[in-house]
């Protein structure tokens, strides 16, 4: 199953970002293999429709899921349209949000949270 | 005569300075560009007769003839168009009005529809203007491009700012003869007259600065002044009389006569700024 985790870094060991349209980088893994791509977030820095951005991408890279720390109102319509579950991520490594996520100990998440939260105060 | 009232920093006095030279003048015509939450009329009293909705053009999408392609969503600069599962999804609040989905759709399924995101309002005589926003609608500068296409070139025209220094005060300086830039005598106040000086020296529109709740500490502004041969207008003291007046949404202007005098004082001093 490929699924896709926020992250602050661009390997297994860096640790989960909380936020969804503006991490800073995204983990695209398969869960059975472990293989795993990093692709930066050119979104992160746009001035606006991160959430919408990164949803696209996670559509078109095809992932089943996402693990997050929280996800705007617009990525989430995106999110929902494509079909895809989003998770409540733990602050620790990608590599252990992913074998909490195979225990499925992870939080399912079906509202979005607010918008902005990723902007780092500036709202 | 364009007159534009700015000052970088929130809560300096832009709507004190453009409501007190709009009464000094008795002739004017006030704006008010601060569409995110106008209050020169808390001051003025006018009676508002005319409201004119503000509308954009925002995409749509015809589903007989869209193929789910995605150029639209690659041509998108603002992010606000997704495509997933073959299907458009449009976010009207991100959508900068530009048009470039329209043109870049090969089917042609894509067509503009007008979205209201806010109003101008005027009292019967158009001496009074002033721009809504509506609410989470992130976009101000069509209600300013409306208020200033419906400005009267006849009389003087005092335009009440959003603070900041943004696309929102660009918009409403643009065009103007003269800006007024008020500030008070903090380093937040003088931190961002540094940076409306830089705005309206990149404009190039002559300009010179008014400093409210003037006090002994307003020798951080003149000596920036100085220093940068900058104008001072005028200086408004930090006084409790003229802040209780203003809590009763009255201005020195209506309190004493001599503020009047001094305001057209400082008008004369514009006019003669503006030849230079």
């Amino acid at each position: 199953m490929k699924i896709c985790i926020s992250s602050t870094g661009s390997s297994m060991d860096s640790t989960l970002d909380p936020r969804f349209g503006r991490a800073v980088y995204f983990i695209i893994a398969d869960t059975e293999t472990m293989e795993y791509e990093s692709i930066e977030n050119t979104a992160a820095l746009s001035g606006g429709g991160a959430g919408v951005t990164s949803g696209q991408l996670m559509a078109d890279k095809g992932v089943s899921a996402v693990i997050t720390g929280s996800v705007g109102p617009n990525a989430m319509n995106v999110l929902k349209a494509a079909e895809i579950d989003v998770y409540r991520g733990l602050p620790t490594t990608v590599k252990e949000n992913i074998a909490k996520f195979k225990e499925g100990s992870l939080e399912k998440i079906d509202s979005p949270g607010p918008s902005h939260s990723g902007m780092g105060g500036q709202r | 005569m364009r007159i534009a009232v700015l000052s970088g920093k929130g809560g300096t006095g832009k709507t004190t300075v453009s409501a007190s030279l709009a009464l000094s003048l008795g002739n004017y015509q006030y704006v008010d560009s601060d569409v995110e939450e106008p209050n020169g009329g808390i001051f003025l009293n006018p009676k508002i007769t005319d409201i004119l909705p503000v509308n954009v053009k925002v995409p749509a999408v015809d589903e007989n003839k869209c193929t789910g392609c995605g150029i639209c969503s690659k041509t998108c600069q603002f992010n606000a168009i997704a495509v997933i599962k073959g299907m458009v999804l449009l976010f009207s609040e991100i959508c900068h009005h530009c048009g470039a989905c329209i043109i870049a759709c090969p089917e042609v399924a894509l067509y503009e529809i007008e979205k209201t995101i806010g109003v101008i309002e005027k009292n019967e005589d158009a001496t009074f203007m002033q721009g809504k926003l509506n609410i989470g609608e992130p976009i101000s500068i069509p209600i300013i491009q409306k208020l200033k296409d419906e400005m009267n070139p006849h009389i003087p025209i005092i335009i009440d700012c959003p603070p900041g220094a943004s696309c929102n005060v660009v918009e409403s300086i643009e065009g103007c003869d003269y800006c007024i830039l008020v500030t008070e005598p903090t380093p937040f106040g003088l931190h961002d007259l540094k940076i409306a000086v830089k705005l309206v020296e990149k404009m190039g529109i002559p300009f010179g600065v008014v400093i409210n709740k003037s006090s002994k500490d307003s020798k951080i502004i003149h000596k920036f002044c100085d220093k940068n041969k900058i104008d001072i207008l005028l200086e408004i003291p930090f006084s409790r009389d003229i802040a209780e007046a203003y809590s009763k949404g009255r201005l020195p202007v209506h309190e004493n006569a001599e503020w009047k005098e001094k305001f057209r004082a400082m008008y004369e001093k514009i006019k003669r700024g503006v030849n230079k």
